[in-house]
């Protein structure tokens, strides 16, 4: 699957740093929209919250697609498995305090990318999405099945996480999991910014151009690649434990098709192969979903259908990565 | 001395027509060999056995004393056997720089680090400049490789190969697709190659094959017809036989 990517863009920087000024102003943007987000919507932190879990599913989603060229439909098997791990540690092993469900999370995710990875990886293109799909509804059914473990479709309840560092309680208005939410994607906003720009991260752009020239550099493609997958998988993790602790329950739709659907949508909405595109994408969806399901119930998804298929026809490269072309060619005609 | 790649009775047919029909070869460090042959000769399926691409129905191939048949293609790489492209293969949204540094990384076990950045290591920058600057790239080495001329390209070829210091270097037509005017900077960058290091060239112009190569070795049909000087190797009547029949073919199809 060939996607217009804004790689490039980042390429081209001649000066690149471990964590340039750029760099700092996007975490910035981030923490200020964030804060627009708090104070704007103070009745609204759980969409909020769900956005920044969604936002992190994205991510995920991006770094083994928009980076590494690994076409998939199945993301939210990550995301999935964090979340029920997550949930599973507070729910049967009374593991409640919030950040060893985190820990739950991310090591689930992980292993799910591994497995994900091994099986996806096998193929390439069509037959690799196939796989893709195959692999989130056997997720699926997997946790459907085992409803002693996961409450099966009735979902996972009994979830408890107590006071995040034994000082904030989870309130009823969602504060504490919002402000959680923020912190880990700052956390893990910074470290993908690292990653994607250490050797690794190269080593993985060059793998999404041409594998064959990689291998005769003497790299293995499938290493590199299983590595991103694990990656990918304990940041799926994150969102999805994040996911269980703000609202107690886990679904069988956190590890569902359309959940991963709708990840590559939003990629693909705010551009692939660059960490903002994944944000602006996430944030632009669920908003626009949002409201426009709350203005109209009967043809909100005939709205995001055409918002969609604008966005494609006029903005190939996503919005963000649209926006930061433009940019790029206002500079260099200067 | 001791050969630093050998292959010994490489076999390999495709639907009982025989390839590479038990071809030997044997190369010592320092060594300039150009291996030439009509179109259909094989050259391509040699490479690709050479290289680990494809396995050979019997024979063996060694790099430093070392059997590698059973060895992948990454494995070879790994053991000092680079090859350059025919048809470059490069990164297009990459830049030079980040193509050598990338090679640079491979080699020296760094390139599945996850943190730090290349530009922030000297010893990598070091490589990466030396490099670029021996081949007239070191201007060019922030610039998208799509944004460079094709002549710079090829060069950029030889030098992520030269990046991964091999000791056994394969060398596909590295001046194929350039421009007349810009051959010289590639012939160049040939003379200026390490004095120990093996060079296998393949490639159709014989001014290049004469100007480089102390020894030719000719490919027809899948087997070695000639192994010799470059000066021996008009005279053979094997050789003339092989060219003029694929040109009597060419013109007859014409």
């Amino acid at each position: 699957m060939t996607m217009t990517t804004t790689n490039d863009l980042i390429a081209t920087a001649p000066a690149r740093r471990r964590f340039g000024g750029g760099d700092l102003a996007g975490l910035a943007v981030i923490l200020l929209v964030a804060v627009l987000g708090y104070f704007l919507f103070p009745n609204n932190l759980a969409l909020l919250t769900r956005i920044i879990a969604a936002a992190l599913l994205v991510l995920s989603l991006d770094l083994v697609t928009g980076y590494c060229g690994v076409a998939t439909l199945g993301h939210a098997a990550l995301f999935g498995a964090g979340a029920y791990a997550a949930g599973i540690a507070s729910a049967h092993y009374g593991i409640n305090d919030p950040l060893a469900m985190l820990a739950f999370g991310i090591v689930a995710g992980a292993v799910a990318g591994l497995i994900c990875g091994f099986v996806i990886l096998r193929a390439h293109g069509l037959p690799q999405l196939v796989l893709s799909i195959a692999l989130i509804h056997l997720f699926h059914e997997f946790a459907n099945k085992a409803s002693s473990w996961t409450g099966g479709s009735d979902g996972l309840s009994g979830i408890a996480p107590t006071a995040l560092l034994g000082l904030y309680e989870f309130d009823l208005w969602g504060r504490t999991a919002y402000v959680f939410g923020v912190a880990l994607l700052a956390v893990v906003f910074v470290l993908l910014r690292l990653i994607v720009r250490s050797p690794f991260g190269m080593l993985c752009r060059g793998i999404k151009e041409d594998p064959v020239r990689v291998r005769s550099m003497g790299a293995s493609p499938k290493i590199a690649l299983t590595k991103m997958y694990v990656i990918s998988g304990a940041v799926a993790g994150v969102g999805g434990a994040l996911n269980a602790i703000s609202t107690q329950v886990v679904g069988l739709d956190s590890l569902s098709f359309t959940m991963s659907a709708e990840s590559l949508v939003m990629l693909v909405l705010g551009g692939t192969g660059s960490l903002f595109g994944a944000l602006t994408g996430t944030v632009v969806f669920m908003f626009f979903e949002d409201v426009v399901s709350a203005a109209n119930p009967f043809h909100w998804l005939t709205m995001v259908g055409a918002l969609l298929i604008a966005v494609v026809l006029f903005a190939p490269k996503g919005i963000y990565g649209t926006a930061a072309a433009f940019v790029a060619r206002r500079k260099e005609a200067q | 001395m001791q050969p630093i790649f050998e292959v010994r009775n490489l076999k390999r047919a495709f639907g009982g027509l025989a390839v590479t029909n038990d071809v030997s070869l044997s190369m010592a460090p320092g060594d300039r060999v150009a291996l030439i042959g009509p179109n259909g000769a094989g050259k391509t399926t040699f490479v690709n056995l050479v290289t680990g691409n494809l396995k050979p129905d019997s024979g063996e191939v060694r790099i430093g004393g070392e059997a590698v048949t059973g060895v992948d293609a990454i494995g070879r790489v790994r053991r000092g056997l680079v090859r350059s492209f025919q048809v470059t293969r490069l990164f297009a949204d990459m830049t030079p720089a980040e193509h050598v540094a990338l090679a640079v990384l491979q080699r020296s076990g760094r390139a599945g680090r996850l943190f730090g950045n290349f530009l922030g290591m000297p010893d990598v920058m070091a490589e990466v400049e030396e490099l670029l600057g021996k081949l007239g790239l070191k201007e060019l080495m922030h610039r998208k490789v799509s944004e460079i001329a094709y002549g710079q390209q090829r060069l950029l070829e030889i030098a992520v190969a030269l990046a991964l210091k091999p000791r056994v270097l394969l060398l596909d037509e590295p001046a194929a697709g350039v421009p007349q005017s810009d051959t010289g900077r590639i012939e160049q960058a040939l003379a200026d190659l390490p004095a120990d290091l093996a060079v296998l060239m393949i490639e159709h112009d014989m001014d290049l094959v004469f100007r480089f190569a102390k020894r030719v070795v000719v490919l027809a049909a899948g087997a070695i017809i000639f192994d010799g000087s470059p000066s021996d190797v008009t005279k053979d009547p094997r050789v003339r036989e092989a060219y003029l029949g694929s040109y009597a073919n060419a013109s007859h199809a014409a």
